[in-house]
């Protein structure tokens, strides 16, 4: 029973962990049609971003673990906007248009770019700054223990899930967006600045990528190539989920989480089999993932 | 955060950029600016630069040798090393990064040998790459030094080596000593589970470890092993994996962030509180845990490098040189590479030829040679004489005082701990270490 209860708690805590890396991923396909490789080092902008903002908040005498909270949120959320912006207007805003293929095969050079930009702003040494996760303490179910950290990682989780289904659903910005996902066209001729809302579509998100990273920061060694690690891991959830689809990709997330977590406690040797043995199984029944679209090729 | 404490970001930015630019593919080292080719010795040194274990390995082993070519072309070494340069010549490098895998790695060599035209190779963190070499080294006929890969087949895959060494010991040796370790200080641990990233390094430690348990504590029990991918950072699942099985030691050959991440992990979720952990490459942290591990985790250094150093005039010249260039002491894989250039000099010094000796020259002088390094004496006396020989050490992390030092440091003669010549390591183990020496 207490390995039953530890794969729901590491499942669903996992899984959390991943819908905040994919989420920036599948929100960028839905609206923009761009396979974002880059998300990776946005990722690991945002790792390096926390733990160096972090690392100098400890240093400094900061004990505080709310302040370490908005510095995660802030050294995050800067670093993705910006880096964000920085890419969509000056790289991908001159391509829109082109195959999908040869945006997936731009926005991995971009990734390779940033992983040494990254190597020259931080070096080689990995960084970690552990003291808001060891702050955040432990729960204890019987021998079992859960990270109050990890349990935090979980409601921002929720509350970003929450937040982007609202954002896209009740919200007039949101509409937009639907109607772009619909129709870029037909959007563009009653008056919807298109470009814009990638703009801001590409920036939100960049943010969400860079997050996930900082809400990582604690709790791993920030070191290079964390990015290219990440990536692969993201594109399992989203297409197991269906690309573009928010909740494709919350449920992508408990799928994989639970059937990674399932393994992990009883057959450890088949922990990275198991992942892409789901997203295989499911592209077999569904070829564009759970909640993916068909789109019809216009003539 | 623990580095950043040691230095401040734009320094650090700083180093980083020069270190990432001047190593960068092809970067020199310790070359004096007026040297010709007559008068140098030139000697590819082959260490990761990118990747993940570029900051806990590759760099600090870069930094390493760097220390001691610059010393040696100062002659500022202590006896028996205290002329300058090598066989008098200048002492340059060529530094290339590991990076890439075993093909670019074997490309990469010729390349060293036939344009860069070096007189001698050091290098290799990585098996693969240590195992791809071997065999081009003796094709090549390139004296060749591994300073650090641990797989036990490099001279298994290698009939009567010539021109390939290796001055570090294997994983065997790690994982026996580990065992030996357990069986000393924690006779009555029953329950032994293992976490090792999931490739060949990581599966092959944990077989070495579990035959060792099965001759020196046979009561034992191997209640789970986990395999996480390599460079995965967050082990929440594989923790609670590891607790439901409730352990008393915790096996883990994980290095670098890995083996950083998974130890502070545990340490917060309690795991180490509930077992003690048993790190083969824990030395490398033991600056960076900063109180991250609790006090009585067992650390490893792959042999007597790093803070497991003996007390010699080597070893206090290098820690100091170390401090004094980059502010923290030695880990092993630092000591690892000096040992390697150290093993060099006395090659050239004693190959008995005046000007840049040749491969032949430098491997007859090193083959079934003792020189003096920062481990102490290493006496080259397995795989024919192109293996070294040496103690392997562990101890007990303790931090106190913003300061970690190791505690109850137990060490174990070379013969106690490596499979003798004509063994196949893991039947050496099954046999009940034949021939074995522990005295």
């Amino acid at each position: 029973m207490l390995t039953v209860w530890a794969i729901l708690i590491d499942g669903f805590i996992y899984a959390s962990w991943l819908f905040l890396v994919a989420a920036g991923l599948t929100v960028i396909y839905g609206v923009m049609r761009i396979l974002n490789m880059a998300h990776g080092s946005l990722y690991a902008l945002g790792a390096y971003a926390a733990a160096s903002a972090l690392g100098w908040y400890y240093a400094g005498g900061g004990d505080q673990l709310i302040m370490a909270f908005v510095i995660i949120a802030a050294s995050a959320i800067m670093v993705g906007a910006l880096t964000g912006l920085v890419i969509e207007r000056g790289l991908l805003r001159l391509m829109y248009g082109r195959d999908e293929v040869l945006m997936l095969i731009v926005t991995f050079a971009v990734l390779l770019i940033l992983e040494d930009v990254i190597k020259l702003i931080w070096g080689t040494t990995p960084y970690s700054a552990y003291q808001p996760y060891a702050a955040m303490g432990r729960i204890n179910i019987d021998v079992l223990t859960v990270s109050g950290y990890d349990l935090m990682v979980l409601a921002v989780s929720l509350v970003i899930g929450v937040g982007l289904w609202f954002w896209l659903e009740r919200t007039k910005v949101g509409k937009i967006l639907r109607s772009i996902i619909h129709d870029r066209e037909v959007s563009e001729a009653m008056g919807v600045n298109v470009r814009r809302m990638f703009t801001i579509t590409f920036m939100i998100g960049a943010t969400l990528g860079a997050i996930a990273g900082g809400i990582t920061a604690p709790i791993i060694s920030v070191v290079p190539g964390l990015g290219v690690e990440v990536i692969v891991m993201a594109f399992a959830v989203v297409v197991t989920g269906g690309l573009g689809s928010i909740t494709g990709a919350a449920v992508g997330a408990v799928i994989v989480g639970l059937a990674r977590a399932t393994s992990i406690h009883t057959m450890p040797e088949l922990e990275l089999f198991i992942i892409y043995a789901v997203m295989a199984t499911v592209l077999i029944f569904r070829p564009n993932g759970l909640f993916g679209q068909v789109i019809a090729r216009k003539i | 955060m623990k580095k950043s404490n040691q230095r401040p970001i734009w320094q650090k930015t700083l180093l980083g950029t020069a270190t990432s630019v001047a190593m960068a593919s092809v970067g020199v080292m310790g070359m004096a600016a007026t040297a010709s080719a007559e008068e140098s010795f030139k000697v590819g040194f082959v260490t990761f630069l990118s990747g993940g274990a570029s900051g806990p390995f590759g760099v600090p082993a870069a930094q390493g040798a760097d220390i001691v070519i610059k010393a040696i072309n100062e002659g500022s070494l202590p006896a028996p090393y205290n002329t300058k340069g090598v066989n008098g010549l200048t002492l340059e490098s060529v530094v290339v990064d590991e990076a890439g895998g075993p093909t670019k790695q074997v490309e990469e060599y010729r390349n060293l040998v036939q344009r860069q035209d070096v007189n001698a190779v050091i290098g290799y963190i990585s098996s693969g790459d240590c195992l791809a070499i071997g065999p081009v080294a003796e094709e090549m006929k390139m004296f060749t030094i591994a300073f650090d890969c641990g797989t036990s087949r490099l001279f298994q895959e290698i009939e009567d080596p010539q021109y390939m060494f290796r001055t570090g010991l294997d994983a065997v040796a790690d994982n026996v000593g580990a065992a030996r370790y357990l069986a000393e200080t924690r006779p009555d641990a029953v329950r032994i589970a293992g976490i090792q990233q999931n490739y060949a390094w990581g599966q092959d430690s944990w077989q070495d470890f579990t035959l060792a348990m099965e001759q020196l504590m046979p009561e034992a029990e191997i209640v789970n092993n986990q395999t996480p991918q390599l460079f995965q950072g967050s082990y929440s699942t594989e923790i609670s994996a590891l607790q439901t099985q409730r352990p008393d030691i915790v096996h883990s050959s994980m290095w670098g962030g890995d083996m950083e991440s998974f130890t502070a992990q545990a340490n917060v979720r309690g795991l180490l509180s509930q077992a003690t952990a048993i790190l083969t490459t824990g030395e490398s942290g033991l600056h960076r845990f900063d109180g991250q591990a609790p006090n009585g985790t067992i650390l490893g250094g792959r042999g007597p490098f790093g803070g497991f150093m003996p007390e010699n005039d080597l070893s206090e010249w290098f820690t100091e040189a170390y401090i004094a260039e980059h502010g923290t002491p030695p880990s092993y894989p630092a000591s690892k590479a000096a040992q390697a250039v150290l093993a060099l000099k006395f090659a050239a010094d004693n190959s008995g030829t005046d000007g840049v000796p040749s491969s032949e020259q430098l491997a007859e002088a090193l083959k079934g040679a003792e020189f003096e390094s920062v481990s102490g004496t290493v006496r080259m006396a397995l795989a024919g004489g192109h293996q070294a020989l040496q103690p392997m050490s562990y101890g007990e992390y303790h931090f106190e005082d913003g300061e970690a030092e190791l505690r109850n440091v137990r060490s174990y003669p070379g013969e106690c701990v490596s499979a003798p010549d004509g063994y196949n390591a893991q039947q050496w183990i099954k046999e009940g270490f034949p021939g074995v020496d522990c005295n």
